[in-house]
């Protein structure tokens, strides 16, 4: 990479990170919420782990997994906005009279994501263990678990600047949130896979991406070290990653139509 | 094209177009000719074309045809160097709210490429010209709009560019605040030897601050020179008379009406464009004391841009302006 392009991502990374910082309205809900829902569930889906071949006995570990999902959702909309915002206020044509280049735009408006995937991370670990979370992988494992957390973050935050790219404006990317949050309902975010019974459920949970993802989590939680369900994790953080910067990158040549 | 304002830095334009989908063309086939140091005033109403014309040559939007050069370097095929040779502030001031003045220069001045020191100094020296250095640590949403346009004006100014683009550049300021721009895009071209492309539809603006006036219209260029020019061209001042008595009005309107076509006056007044220019004046007093009305006030206007425009287009720029908000709002203009 040279240094013009390094240099480049540092700017945008450092007003990305100031503009997440500056909006508390960005990191409490993204904060708040989800703790919200793991102190439902964790309480109210405790019997859950009576059902023969319940991994753990204890419903908040295996429930753990769920915020830090939600959490990267949160990333969706965030990423979003901020660049939808930038295309609506002309902000971006701004910076596509400068000599900035693509992929210094969308790297530097992720460092954003980034960011709030670290605090979010130490967060929901902190307070999952704080309320008697078991961690079976130890310290190691957490740091893993803070590293797929932000890559997830990450990753959903592409599709975030896609949407924006692609719409150009705020409500058009929150209106994607509840979609994604169908996505969430529709893994095995309350039962393992197995004892999803219901077929049809069973069948799309599945296919859902987000089951692998909450699984890699779980394994770090409940097992210790699965090294094929945490390749299947970072995997599809990779691969979800990746195919957001592509759709994104050629949404901003779209875009910025300059010559 | 000229080789001299190639080699100079300046603007030239030949045959632009530009049409949107299912919509009219924007800009329709227009031609023009900036030098170096020279203020170029582009007065039109609003959807005339001004805008797209700027988006045009800072190469924010392909034309459909026709060729530009903006500092030498042609729009279509060598987009960066004209980036790189030009500064823009267009028609909204795109700022950050979350980001204070100082933050905004610091991220324009390093993503043009300036060194760490200077970005510092140059960022500093920006704010104070424009007199934002009181409140270069605050954030900008909390600047007022007139604040908002100086610090945009110091952000195009960001890396030096020998052409500047200012896309109205003072709507919606007090007068004030006008008049500092005003003041500081003089200035930028007399001693920096700067070029300022500068869109506006406040006839005084182009007026006060302009060497030549293009005057745009439905996307077609009406009329160009320096405003002496154009006035000229034009030639004819207005005399408007308001009667002592207001049951004299319509018998004024009739005298007058035989000097010249009828022109915008105040509720009480008559005015008239003087077909025969200003010697007529004494002729029209004689008139109206022969027809025995006593006249309350009288007064001689030179012609201005807006006669101008009323001449080429047949409609004032203020009712242009009206006309062409109204054919928006029906989507029966491009937006421009």
């Amino acid at each position: 990479m040279s240094d013009g392009l390094r240099g480049q991502i540092g700017q945008l990374a450092r007003r990305s990170m100031l503009r997440t910082l500056r909006q508390p309205a960005q990191i409490v809900p993204a904060l708040v919420f989800p703790l919200f829902l793991l102190a439902v569930n964790s309480g109210g889906l405790e019997d859950a782990t009576n059902l023969p071949g319940f991994p753990t006995d204890s419903y908040l570990t295996f429930v753990l997994a769920v915020p830090f999902i939600q959490g990267a959702l949160f990333s969706v909309m965030n990423s979003g906005t901020d660049l939808a915002r930038d295309i609506e206020t002309g902000f971006l044509n701004r910076l596509a009279l400068t000599p900035l280049r693509g992929a210094a735009l969308l790297s530097g408006l992720l460092a954003g994501s980034f960011l709030l995937g670290v605090v979010q991370a130490v967060a929901y670990l902190s307070v999952g263990l704080i309320a008697g979370a078991d961690l079976a992988a130890g310290p190691a494992g957490a740091l893993v678990i803070l590293a797929l957390s932000v890559s997830i973050t990450v990753a959903f935050g592409t599709i975030g600047l896609f949407a924006a790219l692609r719409f150009g404006s705020g409500e058009a990317v929150q209106g994607l949130f509840p979609v994604f949050f169908v996505f969430l309902f529709l893994s095995a975010m309350t039962l393992p896979l197995d004892l999803l019974t219901t077929d049809w459920f069973h069948a799309i949970a599945s296919v859902n991406p987000v089951t692998y993802l909450l699984q890699a989590f779980r394994s770090l939680l409940i097992e210790g070290w699965n090294l094929g369900d945490l390749a299947l994790g970072f995997g599809i953080a990779a691969a979800i990653g990746t195919l957001g910067m592509l759709a994104a990158s050629s949404a901003l040549k779209t875009r910025l139509v300059r010559t | 094209m000229t080789t001299q304002t190639q080699r100079s830095g300046g603007i030239e334009v030949e045959a632009l177009v530009r049409e949107f989908k299912n919509g009219p063309r924007a800009v329709d086939g227009i031609d023009l000719e900036v030098a170096q140091g020279e203020i170029y005033g582009f007065l039109g109403p609003n959807g005339a074309g001004k805008s797209t014309t700027v988006l045009m040559l800072t190469t924010l939007l392909p034309p459909t045809s026709g060729t530009a050069r903006v500092g030498g370097f042609d729009v279509v095929e060598q987009g960066p160097q004209v980036r790189a040779s030009i500064g823009a502030a267009l028609q909204e001031a795109a700022l950050d709210p979350l980001l204070t003045g100082r933050e905004h220069m610091r991220l324009q001045t390093a993503l043009h490429g300036l060194g760490k020191a200077e970005r510092k100094s140059r960022g500093s020296e920006l704010l104070e010209r424009v007199g934002l250095a009181y409140a270069a640590d605050r954030k900008v949403g909390a600047y007022s709009g007139g604040m908002k346009r100086r610090l945009d004006l110091a952000l195009a100014l960001a890396h030096r560019p020998r052409i500047l683009f200012l896309d109205e550049p003072t709507t919606g300021l007090d007068i004030q605040s006008r008049t500092a721009l005003w003041e500081e895009v003089a200035r930028l071209a007399a001693e920096d030897g700067v070029t300022v492309f500068l869109t506006t539809q406040y006839l005084e603006e182009a007026d006060a601050l302009a060497n030549r006036v293009g005057i745009i219209d439905h996307g077609h260029l009406v009329a160009e020179g320096t405003p002496a020019e154009l006035k000229a061209e034009i030639g004819r001042p207005t005399v408007e008379a308001v009667p002592r008595s207001e049951q004299d009005r319509e018998r004024m309107a009739a005298v007058l009406g035989r000097f010249g076509r009828q022109a915008g006056s105040s509720p009480r007044g008559v005015a008239v464009r003087l077909g025969g220019g200003e010697s007529q004046l004494a002729e029209v007093v004689r008139a109206l004391d022969s027809e025995g009305i006593a006249i309350e006030h009288l007064q001689l206007h030179a012609p201005s841009l807006d006669d101008v425009f009323l001449a080429k287009t047949g409609r004032s720029l203020e009712g242009a302006d009206e006309e062409e908000s109204e054919g928006a709002e029906t989507g029966a203009v491009a937006p421009a």
